[in-house]
């Protein structure tokens, strides 16, 4: 019973968004509109529910002085000052500095934009920029060409790298036609680009439609029950 | 300090002051009604030049064949009404737009929209089943030609979307080779998969894990749970968390969806039931951490460094944070299984992970975990879905080459237009 719900509801549902796809006339055509908005509905509720359960992780082993617990003191003090910033909207009035209930929370002259743009937006940026540093330590592992596959990649990856800037340019502008088209070490980047690298993209494309309608119809029809326990 | 900022010095204030007397005295001059002569001046020259076009301009011709026609592959409420332009239309610009007028019962026409010159259609909001009559009127400087009446359309809701039988066509064919080798697996042939390196790695990792007293670190994806990709990294998460149960190693999954939090702890809260491990159960070892795609990231990334797990999943929807997830797990010498159907994220992961399920095997890898025979015929279906994308890809270079050639009979144009529009789903003509 307490597996044979979520399938039958999983069914009913499927089953219907699938009909409601081919189906434009009444009941089906608003269906593929209003599931979604069920969808957020519940996302909604299950916001609270997230809240409530960062709180209490992090309220638990700063009591019990859990290993960590210092950070956890961080992320509550966090995650209470942007809400309480957020829902009294403290900031600049026209009596001074104070709480606007009716103010825009898009409004900058609120602490709770202050807060975003000056601690979190530059927080968010610090972590997107070590992209860059990993970036370069997963190039060096992976270009090493040990490999006659990884010397492909290599070489590929080179000429990629060069024909997208000025240096491709200047290193084969010289090439006279009908060489050019090949030689030339940006339209060489651009065939790699639009050639062999378009038809393996597309191969893993074909493997991934087609890995979803199998997985979706495993989900839909009850035989995939590894989220429900397995057997 | 801010009010000694913003003192100016004394000539600058005068300059500004000077500045905004002129540009008002200039407003106010302008806004000033003209002198009787110059008034005089301007009427006199209106006397020689038009320059109302509407008292010159003749009325645009009206336009041409009014038809109305039920809206195709919609729900109802939609009739099409359709005309000829005027004559005038491009030719003399005669006509600024065409207002459309419907009436129930051909008399009282009432105005339900205006397109701009240049279009000749419109879409009108209908009750279904009530018929309507339409006339399009063309508007211009020099007055209105109304059209003929159209004949009576009524509006009604289609059973089928027409422009989509090309994907009903491939979802049939598709879904039938899996449900044949569903059915083809439960009869007891058996059903050859190919390895997958990945999965067969689960048990070393988490058996590594085990041994070295580390938890096993899970992230599926940063995605809710409407994404196709969370949906099968929590499937993959119900058959891992049972040998992580089976073997009583520590589970950490921090996730960055509330719903995905819930749903996790379900799934694994059966799996531990189902491996006689109910006692084993954290429900805190599952926990939100925030939407914040890099908020969500430094939480885990610090995670990873002071709790060092010896195995990490990534298993789901992933974007930029692919790389410093498992760059992180790679400094910290953890196993690491990663998959995705994010092809841009890809090359990250088979970088800096182990082992990599690319794209399709995301979701053949429950079902190659499970070793149940329903779901390991459904992968084999999967392969004929492959066999039949691979003869289109072939028919199409071959038609198509023909097409083009010089000796080209005109079989191949058709075959190939018909793929064409099977692919696109291009009505009758396309290609």
């Amino acid at each position: 019973m307490k597996r044979g719900i979520p399938i039958a509801i999983t069914f009913l549902v499927g089953i219907s968004l699938v009909i409601a796809f081919f189906v434009p006339h009444a009941p089906f055509d608003s269906l593929d509109r209003h599931i979604p908005e069920y969808f957020n509905i519940i996302a909604a509720f299950a916001f609270v529910l997230g809240g409530g359960n960062l709180l209490r992780v992090h309220l638990t082993r700063i009591t019990r002085r859990d290993h960590e617990w210092a950070y956890s003191i961080v992320t509550v003090v966090g995650f209470l000052l942007m809400m309480i910033a957020g829902l009294i909207k403290i900031g600049q009035t026209e009596t001074g500095t104070g709480i606007n209930l009716k103010a825009d929370l898009a409004d900058p002259a609120l602490f709770f934009n202050w807060l975003y743009d000056g601690i979190f937006v530059p927080c968010q940026a610090t972590m997107f920029s070590l992209l860059a540093f990993f970036v370069a330590s997963a190039s060096y592992r992976a270009f090493r060409a040990k490999t006659p596959e990884a010397t492909i990649l290599l070489v590929a990856a080179f000429v990629v790298l060069v024909g997208r800037t000025p240096v491709g340019q200047w290193l084969t502008g010289w090439v006279p036609p009908p060489f050019d088209q090949y030689l030339h070490i940006p339209n060489l980047s651009a065939w790699i680009m639009s050639i062999p690298n378009l038809a393996g993209q597309r191969t893993i494309q074909i493997g991934i439609a087609l890995g979803i309608i199998s997985n979706s119809l495993r989900l839909i029809l009850g035989i995939e029950r590894s989220h429900l326990g397995g057997d | 300090m801010r009010a000694s900022k913003q003192r100016r010095p004394a000539g600058v204030e005068l300059m500004l002051l000077s500045l905004a007397w002129i540009l008002a005295a200039a407003t106010a001059f302008a806004q000033t009604p003209p002198a009787p002569s110059q008034t005089a001046a301007a009427d006199s020259t209106a006397a020689l030049v038009p320059s109302d076009t509407s008292t010159s301009a003749p009325p645009p011709a009206p336009p041409a064949n009014v038809t109305a026609s039920d809206a195709p592959s919609d729900g109802g409420g939609v009739v099409i009404v359709r005309w000829e332009l005027s004559p005038d239309d491009a030719a003399a610009h005669l006509v600024e737009s065409y207002r459309v007028l419907r009436s129930e019962n051909g008399a009282d026409f009432k105005e339900v929209g205006t397109v701009l010159a240049g279009k000749s259609s419109f879409r009108d909001s209908t009750s279904d089943g009530v018929s309507y009559q339409y006339k399009v009127v063309s508007k211009g400087p020099g007055g209105e030609g109304e059209s003929e009446t159209s004949g009576g359309m009524a509006s009604s809701g289609q059973w089928f979307n027409q422009e989509r039988w090309n994907l009903l066509i491939l979802m049939l064919l598709v879904c039938g080779a899996i449900l044949f080798s569903i059915w083809r697996a439960t009869s007891g042939k058996p059903t050859y998969i190919r390895r997958i390196a990945g999965m067969d790695a689960v048990t070393e990792a988490v058996g590594r894990a085990t041994e070295m007293g580390k938890p096993v670190l899970y992230i599926a994806g940063i995605q809710d749970m409407d994404n196709v990709q969370t949906v099968a990294g929590l499937t993959i998460l119900g058959s891992i968390s049972k040998l992580i149960a089976q073997y009583e190693t520590h589970l950490l999954m921090p996730t960055s969806r509330s719903l995905v939090m819930s749903t996790a702890r379900e799934t694994v809260k059966e799996a531990y039931l189902s491996a006689g491990r109910p006692d084993a159960y954290r429900e805190d070892s599952i926990y939100y951490v925030t939407d914040e795609q890099f908020g969500f990231v430094a939480h885990v990334d610090g995670v990873m460094l002071r709790r060092r797990p010896a195995a990490c999943f990534y298993l789901g929807a992933f974007f930029a944070e692919s790389l410093i997830l498992a760059e992180t797990g790679n400094s910290i010498g953890a196993i690491q299984i990663a998959g995705t159907a994010m092809p841009t994220q890809l090359p990250f992961f088979v970088a800096a992970c182990d082992y990599t399920l690319i794209g399709e095997e995301l979701f053949a890898a429950s079902a190659y975990l499970s070793r149940d025979e329903k779901m390991l015929g459904s992968l084999k279906g999967q392969d004929w879905g492959k066999v039949i994308a691979m003869l289109f890809i072939l028919l199409g270079s071959i038609v198509t080459t023909f097409a083009q050639g010089p000796g080209d009979s005109g079989a191949a144009h058709q075959i190939a237009a018909f793929l064409h529009r099977l692919w696109t789903g291009a009505a009758v003509g396309g290609g």
